[in-house]
């Protein structure tokens, strides 16, 4: 590979504090070799391959820590080669694979094949989770030692969670000691049994099945007190309401170290969105209230949630062409992350540059992976985009093999404009 | 209720009947007054009209039902209509097959009205969007059961003249009640005041947002009410630790003469039916014809549902 030069960029790396104008050269190695202002010219190889960015921001390339990829057993929802375009087209390079496929993945030998499967059909980097129990049945843990050797990142049952509070507590005593990331969906299911959205005025008046807030925060409220007693690496995957940030904030102020993620769906939708069954809004956790879904944006400022993940959910059309409550939950969003997140720098919710970090290195750091920065000598995963252009989302556009999308017709601002990974042009829009 | 005198001059600009929360109030006042032409015609010995003449409606029972769909089934054959009634408890859907193919094959036969009963929220709107006849939404869910509340409306405006400044009181299951709902719905857009009454873990969260004032105390939620509504208790909630028992449940929400005596002493009795006797409502109280006023409400539900049936027909 030539060495490439990229110049007249707005670079932001969180992982080092840096929001500057200058270069970033790519060695021939895929790596990072020089970044800032204040690279010297003799520096510069004339063969090189020049990048004008424009005035353009470069960041690096983005690490959403939720998405589901249907290999094995839902090849007609998404595949490793559909999921890697969809993710590269929204400037993300590194994704954490989640285990609910068919069958689960919840031995070694189903790790190999997912990781062989993956390095041979997708053009992203996958960091596969395994689950946290067999079968996700929430009821024996999985070879938490065996499979991390395999190179799982991470463990979670996904969108189920654990229910038995012996069972959780055995769990995160053993993860104490084996050092692994244990991902919780925060869900008691008694609270939670039939309901399709979020408890309230708008439950009431489509006649569905309400998710109380307090399903979530009585698992958290659980964990963290087993979190006192067994302290393992445990992170939250996605929270949704303002009662579970508050029991965050307790948790964080009285030094407990955990952390947690959101999705971008439950950041930038309310349950309003859902107007007339809509059920491309069928989501897990439930969007809330708007107060919910301003106290979210709000724990990103405060530092009390650390990631924003897309949830990234194929699903066909025949499984959400149905009345409201046996209609499918999920929606695909790993394309429209970035655009979508960037909807709260625009408005003046947040700083750029913590968005940015959201999506880069913190996920980086809860996972222990080299991603998500543009340090000298780390892989030059990059992502490049226009933070003004307007564009309309529209379903058949996306890449992803599923086309539902919770934002159909949404104008957004931001468009991501190359993508590039260990320093190769993978995406360009042109 | 404010005096229409050109019925037909008005324009329902909704292709559906889904709910009283699409219906807006002249429109609602449209059903009711066509509805009021019908009593009479239900009573006389002759009871068959052709307004409906060569058209087709198909009576789509997910749920178990009598009195909706016999209901249903009577007013389109007394207007003239040809009318095919589906349970489809026994059918392709249990197959395998999807509301909307089920819709799709129907609609293949054009009909001119779907009339739906659905055990999910929202089956009748999405319905609506795969088929170009009228859909008419006979109960979904939990969410509404429209002709209900229209036909409720009818039978007090029947007794009492009016809805407007009338208070009326509905006690029961409102959480899982489409009934409680849609009453809510249009009792409020009529100028009732409207309180609601239940035990606590039947009660919806945030139910005021709806526009009514709730409470627990059958004392204090009947207080000088004109109207009482008493919905139906299932049984199967029994199981679901919503209730202690149904001995707990009628002691403090049975319906009785004594708790009558809290509402306004002209006070009416309705309930939709089927009624559980000695569980939500004393049975002698339930056949006193001087304040019951179920039967009626059977009565003018056919004079109801003949006149949704006439509008929404195209």
């Amino acid at each position: 590979m030539k060495e490439k030069i990229f110049i007249n960029a707005r670079i932001i790396d969180p992982s080092q504090k840096m929001d500057e104008k200058g270069y970033l050269i790519v060695g021939e190695n895929g790596k990072i070799k020089l970044i800032g202002k204040n690279i010297k010219k003799e520096k510069l190889q004339t063969t090189s391959e020049v990048i004008d960015l424009k005035g353009n921001i470069l960041i690096p390339g983005i690490v959403d820590m939720k998405a589901f990829v249907g290999e094995p057993g839902f090849e007609y929802k998404e595949n490793f080669r559909t999921l890697s375009q969809a993710a590269l087209a929204g400037g993300v390079t590194s994704i954490v694979t989640m285990p609910n496929t068919n069958p689960v993945i919840d031995n070694v030998s189903m790790v190999d094949f997912i990781i062989r499967r993956g390095r041979d059909k997708s053009s992203v980097n996958l960091f596969p989770c395994a689950a946290l129990t067999k079968q996700m049945q929430g009821k024996l843990m999985t070879e938490f030692g065996l499979l991390s050797s395999k190179g799982i990142v991470g463990f979670s049952d996904v969108n189920s969670t654990v229910q038995n509070t012996e069972t959780m507590a055995r769990i995160m005593n053993y993860a104490s000691d084996v050092g692994v990331l244990i991902m919780q969906h925060a869900e008691d299911y008694d609270l939670s049994k039939n309901g399709c959205i979020n408890e309230g005025e708008i439950s009431n008046r489509l006649g569905l099945e309400g998710i109380p807030d307090i399903a979530e925060q009585i698992i958290i409220e659980r964990d963290l007190t087993l979190l006192g007693e067994y302290s393992c690496r445990y992170h939250i995957n996605q929270i949704s309401s303002k009662k579970s940030l508050n029991i965050i904030e307790k948790n964080k102020s009285n030094g407990k170290k955990f952390t947690v993620g959101v999705s971008i769906n439950n950041l930038s939708l309310n349950e309003n969105d859902i107007g007339d069954f809509k059920t491309f809004l069928k989501l897990s956790p439930p969007l809330r209230a708007e107060d919910d879904r301003f106290a979210l944006v709000q724990g990103i400022k405060d530092g009390l949630i650390d990631i924003i993940v897309s949830d990234h959910l194929p699903e066909d059309e025949e499984s959400k062409r149905l009345p409201f409550a046996q209609a499918a939950t999920g929606a695909v969003g790993i394309e429209t992350l970035l655009p979508l997140a960037l909807e709260m720098y625009h408005n003046e919710s947040l700083p750029l540059n913590k968005i940015i970090e959201t999506l880069t290195i913190n996920p980086s750091k809860i996972l222990k992976i080299n991603k998500g920065t543009l340090k000298v000598g780390s892989d030059a995963d990059i992502c490049v985009f226009d933070l003004d252009a307007p564009w309309v989302v529209k379903a058949e556009e996306l890449k992803s093999k599923s086309k539902n999308t919770a934002i159909e017709g949404r104008t957004l601002q931001g468009k991501i404009l190359m993508t590039f990974l260990n320093g190769e042009l993978v995406f360009n829009k042109k | 209720m404010a005096v229409i005198k050109n019925n037909s001059a008005i324009k329902v600009h909704t292709k559906h009947l889904l709910g009283i929360q699409n219906l807006s109030i002249i429109e609602a006042k449209k059903i009711l007054n066509e509805a009021k032409s019908f009593i009479k015609l239900n009573r006389s010995k002759s009871k068959k009209l052709d307004v409906l003449r060569g058209k087709t409606q198909i009576n789509l029972f997910f749920e178990p039902s009598t009195r909706t769909q016999s209901s249903f089934d009577l007013a389109g054959k007394r207007l003239g209509a040809d009318v095919m009634t589906m349970n489809m408890g026994n059918s392709a859907l249990k197959k395998g097959e999807t509301l909307i193919d089920t819709a799709m094959t129907l609609n293949a036969m054009h009909p001119d009205l779907i009339v739906i009963r659905h055990q999910d929220s929202g089956a009748p709107n999405l319905l609506s969007q795969k088929v170009n006849c009228a859909v008419i939404n006979a109960g979904d869910g939990r969410r509404e059961h429209p002709t209900q509340a229209l036909l409720d409306a009818l039978t007090i405006i029947n007794r009492k003249g009016k809805i407007e400044g009338l208070k009326i009181a509905i006690c029961g299951d409102i959480l899982h009640s489409r009934v409680a709902r849609s009453n809510i719905y249009l009792m409020n857009m009529l100028g009732a005041e409207v309180n609601v009454i239940a035990p606590k873990t039947l009660m919806p969260k945030s139910i005021e947002k709806l526009g009514v004032k709730a409470f627990t105390d059958m004392k204090k939620g009947l207080d000088s009410s004109d109207i009482v509504m008493m919905l139906r208790l299932q049984n199967e909630r029994m199981q679901g630790s919503f209730l202690p028992s149904k001995r707990e449940y009628y002691e403090y929400y049975g319906l009785t003469s004594e708790k009558l005596k809290y509402a306004s002493k002209d006070a009416l009795i309705m309930h939709p039916g089927p009624m559980n006797r000695g569980v939500e409502i004393d049975t002698k109280l339930a056949d006193d014809i001087n304040v019951s006023l179920v039967k009626e409400q059977v009565e003018l539900g056919v004079a109801v549902r003949m006149a949704c049936l006439k509008i929404y027909c195209k």
